[in-house]
């Protein structure tokens, strides 16, 4: 049977946990002292907030007591508002099981039960709002870990009954050593530049790069690592701004057209455009980076609203090869 | 009699016949037993569908292609009763989130637990005993409502022991984060002039009596390829489509012959004539008989407006009595930005076309000598 290596890497134990180094220690401690607060775990893809609170669900009871006191619930489950008001509430308000004098020696059994809302970006206010009474009611035996992308899409009442935990695009080194690990024990025979180069591309996203070690770097070979990973090329871009600089409207048009044929989406011609354009470029003046910005700004605006992305990237390219 | 476009798929890997690295790229996951959840994405008519069949052939072989269309009935929450096909082989099934209307996230996790249960799936013809899972095709993934995406993001996680998710789509940029990072983006590329011309000198080769409806020289040969390209928007499908179409209108087919065009996009191609050369009034109320009369025929009303701002692009270039055609040209693009917009944001197609009708008339009016 073939795990992926993400789910067979994934941290079993709070201190198995790269990175997080802050969140760790305060968690750690809670663990500790078997006090804890309702919690909420916010950040962007694959950086551990599942795996965190797995790992802590595992150690704060053991794998037997933690079946009857945590309840998991993610965006794949029917989270409506009449499933808090019942499903939740009902698990909120159970009086909380005996551990086993076995499991109360080895672990620390606090007398709570927990529920883990995962991915809870995708609940509607109306549940949000069934949930704060809950968080209350029964905060003497039950503790909350909410966990989302974005802490914007969390309604207040919730969020300042937790204690917020931001989970940060993981730095390359503390990648760089997972990595390494993991290829130490699968016995791949790649090299360090490679690796770097993985993370390069990932973003701070660690399960990213486990899956493109796991899959990706038998492919190297084939294509340039960019490529892979749906990057537009440096030159390409180079190639599209030089375009731009031409003021030839009908270059610039064929060239979005290969462009789209290629299937280079639009959401990455902006962060290219971006990157270069205003991160690197030393040619344009204050002045004409704002009006860059403006116009990355109305572009992106738009395209958010659904709107066609030939149309728009068109008329991103004509207004930009305007400030040159 | 099957149409070319179907006869001439491809079946295997070794078949296919451009983007050799990306075959090389499925066929070394197909062996190696580390198969992940796959993103593929390209303009339509690229291949993806034929690349992701020709894969699992590689994984489970011919079992792949018994495949059988089953009817679902589906309740849903307010008590509906929802009806769409499943279909699938004994390795895989495929989901079209468009059949579910709205409903596509309760459908789609029903389906996956449904399929991430069921043991007595079949694999004792799997080639290869590590590549033990179903997979699951999901296609028009750009469809997905957000509340679907969002609920494959555990399920990807908490299933992967026994299902592969492959999400097809033209465009990655409504696919939430959280997708990107649990699968591998696989980017088809459209063919190019040469790739699809290649493609269609098989078919003429495999028929000589077809092939004796072209100019037997190869360069006037790939003049036609090209135009068909052209027109296509490389999509290969169409292509072949077009190309069959083209020799069964045609006794002889020269790089004169002209090509097939729907009769949807004529209308487009007149109705932009007419606008650019008379901005009136009267013109603007004509338009709107052609408008509705596209709306009508389920042509939707942003590909209406892009086809005729490229339309405009053309007719402006080759208009000698328009002057400045750069700031024109940058003009017509703008307000089709703002009026696409609107299009997206709006709900009444009609007001929205005919506004930017109106602003093009304006611009040309301008500048016209
Ligand atoms: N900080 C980390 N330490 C160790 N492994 C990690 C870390 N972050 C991510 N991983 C690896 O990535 C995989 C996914 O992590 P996890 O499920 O915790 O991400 P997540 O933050 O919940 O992401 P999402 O927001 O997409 O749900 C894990 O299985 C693990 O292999
Ligand atoms: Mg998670």
């Amino acid at each position: 049977m073939s795990t992926p290596w993400v789910e067979k890497y994934r941290p079993k134990k709070l201190d198995e946990v790269s990175a997080q180094s802050n969140v760790i220690r305060v968690l750690s401690n809670q663990l500790k002292s078997a006090n804890m607060p309702h919690l909420l775990f916010y950040g962007p893809p694959g950086t551990g907030k599942t795996s965190t609170i797995l790992a802590m669900a595992r150690e704060l009871f053991g794998p037997q007591l933690m079946k009857s006191r945590v309840l998991e619930l993610n965006a794949s489950d029917e989270r409506g508002i009449s499933i808090v008001r019942d499903k939740v509430k009902n698990f909120a308000r159970l009086s909380v099981t005996n551990p086993t004098p076995e499991d109360k020696e080895n672990y620390p059994c606090p007398p709570y039960k927990l529920i883990i809302l995962d991915e809870a970006d995708s609940m509607t206010f109306d549940a949000q709002s069934a949930l704060r009474r809950i968080m209350e009611n029964y905060s003497h035996i039950t503790r909350f870990c909410i966990i989302c992308n974005y802490i914007t899409r969390i309604i207040d009442p919730i969020t300042s009954r937790c204690s917020k935990f931001r989970f940060s695009p993981l730095n390359s080194a503390n990648s760089l050593a997972t990595l390494k690990m993991i290829s130490q024990s699968e016995e791949l025979d790649i090299d360090d530049d490679s690796l770097t180069q993985i993370l390069d591309i990932s973003n701070g996203d660690l399960r990213k790069s486990i899956n493109f070690l796991q899959t990706g770097h038998k492919l190297f070979g084939e294509d340039s690592i960019e490529n892979i990973a749906g990057l537009i090329p440096q030159n390409l871009v180079q190639s599209l701004i030089e375009t731009l600089q031409s003021k030839n409207l009908n270059k610039i048009y064929e060239f979005l057209y290969m462009l789209v044929l290629k299937s280079y989406n639009s959401a990455t011609i902006l962060t290219s455009l971006h990157s270069c354009l205003l991160l690197k470029n030393i040619y344009l003046n204050s002045e004409q980076k704002i009006e860059v910005s403006r116009i990355l700004y109305e572009t992106d605006s738009k395209l958010s609203s659904g709107s066609d992305e030939f149309i728009q990237m068109l008329n991103l390219f004509l207004q930009l090869s305007k400030i040159f | 009699m099957s149409l070319w476009a179907d006869k001439y798929r491809p079946k295997t890997l070794d078949d296919l016949d451009y983007h050799g690295k990306i075959s090389n790229m499925l066929s070394s996951l197909a062996t190696s037993g580390d198969f992940p959840h796959l993103l593929f994405h390209g303009p339509s008519g690229a291949g993806k569908k034929t690349r992701i069949l020709a894969t699992l052939r590689q994984i489970y072989g011919p079992n792949i292609e018994k495949l059988k269309v089953d009817p679902k009935v589906f309740v849903t929450a307010t008590k509906r009763k929802l009806e769409f096909n499943v279909v699938s082989s004994p390795n895989h099934l495929e989901i079209t989130p468009s059949d579910m209307n709205n409903n596509d996230r309760v459908v789609i996790q029903d389906l996956l637990k449904e399929v991430a249960q069921t043991e007595t799936i079949d694999f004792t013809h799997v080639a290869d005993h590590k590549n033990r899972f179903k997979v699951v095709i999901i296609n028009e993934a750009e469809l997905l409502t957000r509340d679907a995406q969002a609920a494959l993001r555990r399920t990807m996680e908490k299933y992967s022991a026994n299902i592969r998710l492959v999400l097809v789509c033209n465009s990655i940029s409504s696919i939430i984060e959280p997708i990107k990072s649990r699968t591998l983006l696989i980017r088809v590329a459209a063919p190019t002039d040469e790739e699809m011309g290649s493609v269609f000198e098989k078919v003429l080769r495999d028929q000589p009596e077809v092939a004796k409806s072209f100019p037997a020289d190869e360069t006037e040969r790939q003049q036609i390829y090209s135009k068909i390209a052209k027109v296509t928007d490389h999509n290969l499908r169409t292509g072949l489509l077009l190309l069959e179409a083209l020799y069964s209108y045609n006794p002889s087919i020269t790089t004169k012959t002209p090509m097939i065009m729907p009769d949807w996009e004529n209308v487009i191609k007149k109705l932009a004539i007419g606008i650019v050369t008379e901005r009136t009034v009267s013109k603007l109320q004509q338009s709107r008989t052609d408008l509705y009369e596209l709306i009508s025929h389920s042509i939707p009303a942003k590909l209406i407006l892009k086809k005729l701002t490229i339309e405009f692009w053309r007719l402006v270039d080759e208009d000698s009595k328009i002057k400045d055609k750069d700031t024109v040209k940058m003009d017509i693009v703008q307000q089709a930005s703002i009026f696409d917009e609107r299009l997206s944001l709006g709900s009444k197609d009609i007001f929205h076309l005919e506004g930017f009708i109106t602003k093009v008339m304006v611009v040309l009016e301008k500048n016209v000598s």
